[in-house]
This record gives structure tokens, sequence and C-alpha cells, in this order.
């Protein structure tokens, strides 16, 4: 049981991203084996009718195959519904491609294509099947149920790839990993393994997998096609061939987006993907927007990696809602399809990956979604740690030392002590030794349970410092900024990124983003975006940590409505990011954040740092409309005024009120700048920290930009560079990391600047007709 | 002497009097003054500002040797560039330049009339330039101050809120009124009652009595007291008008005729004495020509309650407000000096109720015209 509690407890599911192992990583083959016995304990088949002796049912006990036991339990897998299942196994495919990119050092460039394979209907239905040559050889698929169809998804990464051996291994066998047992952050803990969708797509089409995997640039790729056998747990390969087809040169041609972004390079473009690994998948599933959808996870994505550039094909249509269905509006909506140049289109012959600009934003070319990179590093490496004392479990502890004690069987109880645990040096082995009564030399193998046991409490008793942070890579503000930024068509932007903590020995991090106003809806509660460990979580919200931090915070403060204990209302969206070694959720769907103590305040901290920045910013906001209004007043006695002066006294009505009017305009503009210079809150917001991005909608016309107020705009905000240029751009100097924008660059028609003032321009002057 | 020569006139117009000519010429200089101002500001790129003396309690001073309140000299600036008074300096403007012409054309308006003139629809937007007429009176009244002009100057006039009777003739716009044969009714005293369109005739009063209101003012001419007892009777509906006080302060002046007041035993009566006695706050510039310093204050008192025998029915709780009015007058300079105006109203704070002129009626019908006044006047029992 020991073990089972230690699987459970493991950062890492059962499944995760195999492909790990294949660069070179510690794999833990052993595992598969060990769960499957566990499982196979548990379902013994039983026929009540009949009793049975002990030796009739001996006959019928057997072993069952991982794989089988999934294939029967595909829910908890997160294939319990088509619509999830599509979401699952795009997801698992894309979480395996970033982890990739970024083990091997390379900028994430992904593309995702879901083809809609319901040959029925017409309609751009019999998809290509001319570049696949060989599924032909399978069983016909079995009758499409009504509420879902036939996809075929296809994750194409431009990661190191895959080298051809190991293929069958990682995509082929379930439960076969190298991220385990570690503690390490990484994306890893929320998948089940790309297998398992291979396992999906197989049993609800027969169709096997497809790969494409290209290790070493200029060679050609390998193109493979297995199917899993789930007896064994072994993949069968049914094609293994040499090919030059990387990527797909099939997916160019697939719709007149594709067509159109791949004669400008920017799709699929063999520059890009030099390397890397394609995967195609054919399953049953709903394509549907809104909350849960693949575009939704793909949205968030990629706020949480601005490093990485992902292309979304989506299927040609969209399956009809199954229920009352969550409206699809999404809040992270990309930009209206009328095709606003962005990095993605506009450049001639730029490759992406060499563009990073820092006003990046989500846009659609004729129904392919661009989600722009929108910084070009990449997170840094995290390391591995070694557990914490504290965080240790009793049945860990147990485990440790037996296989360390494997081994190397003469190895020491202090040896062990140090290392294999985080925070342990020489003089406080020893110390806990004599805790517990035995000697620094004992050997660990000679440890027992009862020893263990007083071990363990003497890992609470004794002081400790707190585990290393250094392992854990946050987003980091700038980047959340970008991400959010992309996405969100927000006009107000703040984050912040707390420093680590330690929750149960276990060091983690939060970070927070809010994003305000803009086109989001200011009627509905705040809608709140949450990832662990850069990987968006789409489910059980309210039963989630963060959400609970969301509610406890008082948004009131920062001017916002709240209904008691429930989210704010407001066109806001509220992210939070949690990164640690071990992401504590809830259940086995990996779905919500566990309701930590530590981790609440922390989370709550974070909030409250950002909502400090919007309260700011909003009564800021306030303050400018009231200057606003104050200017109309003027504006719109002045005219009365100057009649009444003129009947009096005869001065010419139309002179006065020019002057005026210039007048009230030059009262309300240097009320404006006393207003962006007085304020303290305001100030800080500029100068202080850089975590707040505000965008503004309207175009300054150049003139009313009386000298002082434009450059304060872009000096305090770091973050983003006050025109949006065309890639390649240059940048200001000072700007920090930020991919430059040219001087000359015009300002496009939908501007997202980053400016401090919001001004209006002047409206028509109404003395005009008044004294005609 | 200019105004026996106007009595000779009988025109239906208004007569204009050289002086009042020359007046005149005054104000719309004044009003021209004004307007080149503004207009003058703005092209030397000065924010335009209009000039208004406050009306304000701390800008009021309490002239103890000539016994009337006098407006100090703050001023505080109308701006337009300023959220709060761009508003009202439109409207100030839109009001001056409507004096001018009623200048002009020699005509008067009245307060509402003068709403009206200058209502209409902003250029360009919904809004009305006047939502009501209080703001459009508060403007006039700065307009007054900031002109130091008169109403009347300004060739505007109040609604008539006041009633006079009594033993005199008087001789409105060339018309003779003879207040001994005014009926139930009474002549309603106008809003201007400058020598220029009321010249008194012929008089045998003594002395005025001024009530409170209406209603104690009937009861009183219903019984003919001012045959029996040759005085005249007034009454100003509640606190008395601009009219109504110059009116009183002419006879008093002119005609030399004492004036009593009988009032409510309330802050609110308390203060009417007050205003009528030594000017308004609000109205500080005018005291000069308003306040009459000789002034008395008959009843009802506080004692009389026990003095006259009253039953409980008749008392009215002194609210929170009042109590605090009652402690502010109390407070004010005017009335600190006075050992029986103090005793006066602490007997009515003591007491904790307050007592209306009508209350004598639970008396007897006219038990305030045939025993309580007067007694009080045989007896000189009142306040000063």
């Amino acid at each position: 049981m020991a073990r089972s509690s230690a699987s459970k407890g493991s950062p890492a599911p059962v499944l995760d991203s195999p492909r790990m192992s294949s660069r070179g990583k510690k794999r833990t083959s052993k595992r598969p084996g060990k769960k499957a016995k566990a499982s196979g304990t548990q379902t013994p088949a039983r026929t009540k009718s009949t009793p049975g002796t002990a030796e009739s049912m001996a006959a019928k006990q057997r072993d069952i195959s991982v794989s089988e036991f999934f294939a029967k339990n595909r829910h908890l897998l997160g294939f319990d519904n088509p619509r999830k299942a599509l979401l699952t196994a795009v997801k698992e495919a894309v979480d395996n491609a970033l982890d990739a990119c970024e083990e091997g050092g390379i900028l994430p460039d992904i593309t995702v294509v879901i083809e809609d394979l319901t040959d029925t209907n017409g309609n751009g239905s019999n998809k290509p099947v001319k570049g696949k040559k060989k599924a032909k050889a399978e069983p016909a698929p079995k009758k499409t149920p009504a509420k879902s169809s036939r996809y075929r998804i296809t994750i194409v990464d431009n990661g190191p790839g895959i080298v051809k051996k190991q293929v069958e291994h990682i995509f082929g066998r379930l439960l076969y990993g190298s991220k385990f047992h570690r503690l390490k952050m990484s994306r890893g803990q929320q998948g089940i393994g790309i297998s398992a969708a291979g396992m999906y797509g197989l049993i609800t089409t027969g169709k096997p997998m497809m790969i494409q995997t290209r290790p070493k640039k200029n060679k050609p790729a390998h193109h493979i096609e297995l199917a899993i056998n789930t007896k064994t747990n072994r993949a069968e390969v049914t094609m293994d061939v040499e090919t030059d087809d990387f990527p797909l040169a099939r997916l160019r041609t697939l719709t007149p987006g594709t067509r159109k972004l791949s004669t400008q390079s920017q799709f699929l473009d063999a520059f890009v993907y030099p390397t890397g690994t394609s995967v195609t998948i054919e399953l049953e599933g709903r394509y549907q927007k809104g909350r849960g959808s693949v575009d939704e996870f793909l949205e968030l994505t990629a706020i949480a990696n601005p490093h990485a550039r992902i292309t979304f094909v989506p299927p040609s249509k969209v399956s009809a809602p199954e229920d009352s269905g969550d409206d699809a509006e999404a809040l992270l909506a990309p930009s209206a399809s009328e095709g606003v140049p962005s990095s993605s289109s506009s450049g001639t012959g730029v490759s992406p990956a060499s563009s990073a600009d820092s006003t990046a934003t989500t846009t659609e070319l004729d129904g392919v979604i661009i989600f722009p990179r929108a910084i070009n590093e990449l997170p840094p490496e995290t390391l591995e740690i070694q557990p914490h004392p504290k965080g240790l479990e009793l049945g860990i502890l147990l485990q440790m030392l037996k296989e360390s004690a494997a081994e190397k069987p003469d190895l020491t109880l202090a040896q062990f002590l140090r290392n294999k645990l985080s925070r342990v040096n020489a003089p406080t082995a020893s110390k806990l030794c004599k805790k517990i009564g035995l000697t620094a030399r004992t050997r660990a193998a000679d440890v027992d349970h009862a020893t263990a046991e007083k071990l363990f409490a003497a890992f609470q008793d004794i002081d400790l410092p707190a585990p290393p942070t250094d392992c854990l890579a946050p987003i980091g503000v700038q980047q959340l900024l970008r991400g959010m930024f992309k996405g969100v068509r927000a006009e107000f932007f703040a984050a912040s990124s707390r420093p680590a903590q330690v929750y149960r020995g276990r060091p983690f991090l939060i970070e927070a983003g809010i994003a305000f106003g803009g086109e989001l809806r200011g009627d509905d509660t705040a809608r709140v975006i949450r990832f662990a460990n850069r990987v968006p979580l789409l489910f059980q919200q309210s039963g989630c940590s963060s959400f609970k931090a969301v509610t406890e915070t008082k948004w009131k403060n920062y001017d916002l409505q709240q209904p008691r204990a429930g989210l704010p209302v407001g066109p806001i969206v509220i992210m939070l990011h949690m990164a640690s070694v071990w992401v504590p959720f809830t259940s086995e769907s990996k779905e919500a954040i566990a309701d930590y103590d530590e981790i609440r305040k922390e989370m709550k901290l974070a909030l409250m740092e950002c909502g400090r920045k919007l309260g700011s910013y909003l009564r800021k906001r306030k303050k400018m409309k009231r200057e606003g209004e104050r200017r109309d007043v003027f504006e719109r006695y002045i005219g009365e005024i100057a009649k009444a002066i003129n009947a009096i006294n005869d001065t010419d009505a139309k002179e006065l009120y020019d002057v005026l009017l210039e007048q009230a305009r030059e009262k309300t503009a240097v009320a404006d700048q006393i207003l962006n210079d007085e304020g303290k809150r305001i100030k800080a917001q500029n100068d202080d920290d850089d975590g707040v991005i505000i965008v503004d909608s309207e175009p300054v016309p150049s003139a009313s930009a009386n000298a002082t107020p434009a450059p304060s705009a872009s000096e305090g905000v770091s973050s983003s560079s006050s025109g949006v240029g065309v890639p390649p751009a240059s940048s200001p100097p000072g700007r920090t990391g930020v991919s430059p924008v040219s001087p000359s660059s015009s300002p496009r028609k939908k501007k997202r600047i980053v400016k401090k003032k919001k001004r209006k321009s002047p409206k028509p002057n109404p003395g005009d007709q008044l004294f005609e | 002497m200019a105004k026996k020569r106007t009595t000779k006139k009988t025109t239906t117009s208004r007569a204009k009097t050289a002086n009042a000519a020359d007046r005149d010429v005054l104000t719309d200089r004044k009003i021209i003054a004004l307007a080149d101002d503004v207009a003058k500001r703005a092209f030397a790129g000065a924010e335009p500002r209009i000039e208004i003396p406050t009306r304000s309690r701390s800008n009021t001073n309490w002239n103890k040797k000539r016994g009337i309140l006098e407006m100090g000299d703050n001023a505080s600036e109308r701006q337009l560039f300023n959220l709060n008074q761009a508003k009202q300096f439109m409207q100030t403007c839109l009001h001056a330049s409507s004096v001018k012409e009623l200048i002009a054309a020699d005509k008067t308006l009245s307060l509402r009339g003068m709403f009206y003139k200058g209502l209409h629809t902003v250029a360009g937007t919904k809004e009305k330039t006047f939502a009501e007429q209080t703001e459009s009176d508060g403007v006039l009244e700065d307009l007054e101050v900031a002109l130091s002009s008169l109403r009347e100057e300004l060739h505007i006039f109040a609604k008539k809120a006041g009633t006079m009777v009594g033993n005199i003739t008087l001789i409105d716009s060339g018309d003779e009124i003879n207040c001994r044969k005014m009926g139930s009714g009474g002549y309603a005293i106008p809003s201007i009652v400058e020598p220029d369109v009321i010249q008194f005739g012929k008089c045998e009063a003594k002395f005025i009595l001024h009530c409170e209101k209406n209603t104690v003012w009937s009861r009183f001419n219903e019984d003919r007291f001012w045959e029996k007892h040759n005085c005249i009777l007034t009454e100003g509906g509640g606190q008395p008008p601009r009219g109504v006080r110059r009116m009183l302060r002419r006879l008093h002046d002119e005609l030399k005729l004492p004036v009593i007041c009988l009032l409510d035993c309330d802050p609110w009566g308390h203060y009417i004495y007050s205003v009528i006695k030594q000017g308004s706050i609000s109205l500080a510039f005018e005291s000069e020509r308003l306040a009459i310093p000789d002034a008395r204050f008959l009843g009802i008192r506080s004692k009389d309650y026990k003095a006259c025998g009253l039953s409980d029915d008749v008392q009215i709780a002194l609210t929170d407000n009042d109590i605090k009015r009652a402690k502010e007058i109390a407070a004010y300079p005017w009335f600190e000096g006075k050992k029986h105006w103090q005793k006066e109203i602490k007997i009515m704070l003591d007491s904790g109720f307050k007592m209306e002129v009508e209350s004598l009626i639970t008396k007897d019908i006219s038990y305030v015209t045939e025993t309580y006044v007067p007694e009080r006047l045989k007896t000189k029992d009142w306040l000063d």
C-alpha cells in the first residue's frame, strides 16, 4: 500500500510525458509493471450466480494489462465524453510538445490541426486523404454516433525530435515516462500521456497513431505508424519508413488560410521546423467552442507560455451544441477576422520565430488562429530537487530507504539523509540519527519500519531551512503581461509574481494577473483562468484553491463590485498560476488545486498586488472621466456666455467663443497633467513597478499631445512599447528585453498603445454652427 | 421733492423720474462694465470671472451703533473654469443681458418672469439653462450684489406677499389707495414700493402692528382692530419679502410710526423679528434701507403659556432642528447682548415647546385682538 500511496502522491501522473525519456533523462521503466499488478489485484472477475471454488476462481484470475485497465476506465484519463476526449488528446500532445521544446532549448513553435472527417455531409468533409497513404489498410470505422464525429488531430512541434527506436515506447506504451518520481517543476503532472490519446483513438476509430519525427536537421525523418496492444502494453508498429515529408506538406494545402500562410512562410515552414515531431491521431470527438474547448485550452496555453507560437487550424465546422452549452463567446476571442495586420501576417519573408512582437496579439486569418510569440526567451531550465524532510510522507520515506539500500547496500543512514533529502547537512544528519538513538553509521538497509517512524517524527521536530526555491521557474511579470496582452482584449493589464514559499516542505510560487476593461463584458462575473506549471486548468473551477482565493479577496477595495463571497463583477479576467515541484491536485483528474492555507494566502497576496494596481488605475480613470466631463461642461456653457456678453457689449461672439474654448481645453489639459503628476498612486504605477500595461483604444491625435503626457506614458511601462509596427521592429532604448519597434512605424488601425493618459480628441467645434 | 412731482403723473406705465432714469443709466453702465471685464479677460488669456460679495453669515457684520447688519468686504470669484461655478457663471451672464434688455425697454419682470426670460436649451445639448426658478432667483441676488444694485434697479420684482390695511392713504403708481376701505382682503403690498412708485397720503395711524401670517392678520382686520386702535395692520406671509420690509421701513422713517410685531414663539418667529429689526444675512447689503432697528416684539412670549393660562394642547414640541436654530439665534451678536432675549429663548428651550399666535384662539376667538394685544400695548410689555 505504501507503494500505491506513493504513486498517488507523486507529482507526476502515471502516464506522464513519456517522450522525455527519449532525451536521455532517467526513466523508470519498471513502473508500468508495478502499477499493472496493483490494478490487477483490484479487479478479479467474479460471477455471483454459481458459487465458485478457490480453484475455479483462480482459473479466472489473471494479470490485467495497465492498458487494458485504462481502456476500460478511460474517464480516469480525461476521455469521459467526446468533447473532453478531443481536448485531452490535444492537450496531451501540446503539453508534450512544449516540454520537449523547452528541454531541447528551442523556442516552441507548435501547430495544431484538427480535421473534420465526418464524410456524410458534403461541405469540406471528405478531407483530402491524398496525403494519407497508409491508413487505408485499417478496418472501416464503426458507425459514428449522433453526438460525436470523427476528427483527425495533428500536432506538430519544432522540438528536438525523437530517436527512432524510442518512438514505439513513447507512443505505444502506457506508463512509460521520465517524470514520475522526481521533484521538478514540469508540465508533466497534468497529462496522462500521449499514448493514452493514441489508445483512445484506436479504440474509437481503429486507426493507428501516426508519428513523423526528424531528430537531426537535414536528415530524413521517420514515419512510424503504431497501434498500442492493450493486452501487452506494447506498440504494434504497422509502418516504419523514412520520409522527407516533415512537416507534413499535406497540411499546408488544407484550407485557404493555410495555403495563404504557407506562401508567406508562416505555416509549417520547413525553416521553422528543422527538427521536430508530428503526431496524428484519428479519434471520435466533438469540436465545440466555449468553456473547456480546444480553443480555450490553446488560448490559455498561449497566455501562460508567451514564448511559444501556436498556430491552430480548427475543423471546418463546429458540432451542434449537445445541451444548453456554455455560451460560446470566448472572452479571449481572437481579434476580428477582418485580418488586423499582426506580426504573423504582415511581415514579408520574416520568420515567425524571429519576430516576437511585444505587442503581439492573437489573430485569425482565413480561419487559422495564430497565437504569436510574445517573448523571445525560453523560461529558465528548472532544477530537480530532493524531497524536503518536512514534506515527506512515511510511506515515501520507507520506499526511499528501500530503494537507496537496493542501489547501494552499504549506504549509511547519515549518507542517506544527506544525499537523498533536501537541506540536510552532516551535522543535521548526525543530530537526527542521535535523536532516534542510532549511530550515523547505521546502514540504511537496517532501518526498519519502527525506526523509520521515529525518524519521520524527528523530521517534524527538527528545525530545517526551507527547501531551495531555485527549482521554480515563474512565468514572470513581463511574460505574464505579454501573454495576457496577446490573448485578452482588455485595456488594462497588471501582473504580479510572488516570491517562492513553502507548503508541506514543497516549494511553490504564485503568480497572478488581471486584465480589465476593453472588450471584456462588464455585466458578467469575473472570469478566472487557472494554471498549474503553465498548464491551463479547465474544469472544477469552484473546487479550486485559486477560486477560493479570488472570492476571498476584497475586490470592493479596488473599485469593483463583488457580491458577498462571490466572484467580482465587471469586465475582468483574473489569472492565477501556481508553479511548484508538486502541485497538490484535489483529485486524480488534476483539475483543481487543493486548498492549502499557505497556497491560498499567497494567491490572495498576489491578487491583492494586482488589485491595488487595478484600483489605482480605476480611480485614475474615474478622475480622467471627471476631467472629460469638466471639459464638456465648460464647452457647453461657453457658447451661451459668448452670446450673452455679445448682447451686452457687442463683443464678437465667435471670437470670444473661440478664445474661451481654447482656454477651456488648456484648462482641462493642465488639470490632466496635474492629475498625473500629483496622484501618488498613479505615480507608483508609473515608476515603481512595471507590472502594468494600459491600452489606449483611441488613437491619439498627435496635435493634442502637448509635450508632457506622451513621454511619461512610455517610460514607466516597460512592458510594452507604444507603437505597433511591422516586424522586424526596432526598439526605443531602455526597453527591457522587448523587441523593438521601429520609430517610423505608423500606428495601425486598431491601436493598442501603452499609454498613461486617455485623452479625448477634440470635438468638432459646436461654435461653428452656433454663430453662423 | 421728487416723489411729489411723480404723484401728479398718472400714466399706466411705470412713472419714470429723472432719478430713476439716472439710476437706469448707472445700472446699464455697471452691466456693460461686467461684460467688458469678462471679454477683456478672455482675450487677454485670463480666466473670466465675476466678483460677487459673499452672502453668508461670515461676511455679515453687526453694526451695533446703527443696530443693523451690514455686508462685509469679502467677495468670492465666480469662475467660468470651475466645475461648480461654470453653470452659474453662464446664468449670471444670461441674466445680466436680460436685465440690460429690460432697462432698454423700460419694463419690469417678476422673478419668475426672469426665470422664463433666461430659460432655453443650451446650444448643442439637452440641458436647460435653468433647472428651476430657485436657481434663477439665487443668480439674481448674486447679480444684485455683484452690481451693487438693488433688485428694483434691475427692473425685477418679486411676487406680492404681504397685505396691509389701516388708517392711511397711499398713492400707488398714481392711483390713490385708501387703506381704510380695503374690505376683508386688504391692500397687497407690491414688491417695489420705492418713492417713485408709492407715495404716502393722509395718515392718522399712530403705529404699525405687523403680524406673521395672513390668518392672524385676518382676525385683526375682521375685528376692525386698526380702527379701534388707530393703526396700520400689516402681514408678511412668514418671512416678510423685501417689499413689505421696505414699506414698513418707509412708514417708520417717513411717518415716524413705531413698528410692533406679533409673531410666533419659536425660532422662526424670532428670526423674522430679527430680520425686520436688523436685516437679514442673505440681504445684508440691503439692511440700510430695510432694517428697522426700533421694531418691537410684542409676542407671543414664552411666558404667555402661564400668563394667559393656555391649555397643554397648544404646546408644540421643539424639534432638534428648532433647538439648534434657537441656540444659533441666541448666539448672534445682535441677540447676544440682550438679556431679556437670552431669557426669552432660554425659557422656550427649557420648557421644550413652541407656540403659535393662533394658540390664543383657544381662550376666545377674539382674545388676541380684544385682550391680549391691547393689554400688552397698554403696558408696553414687549421685547426690544
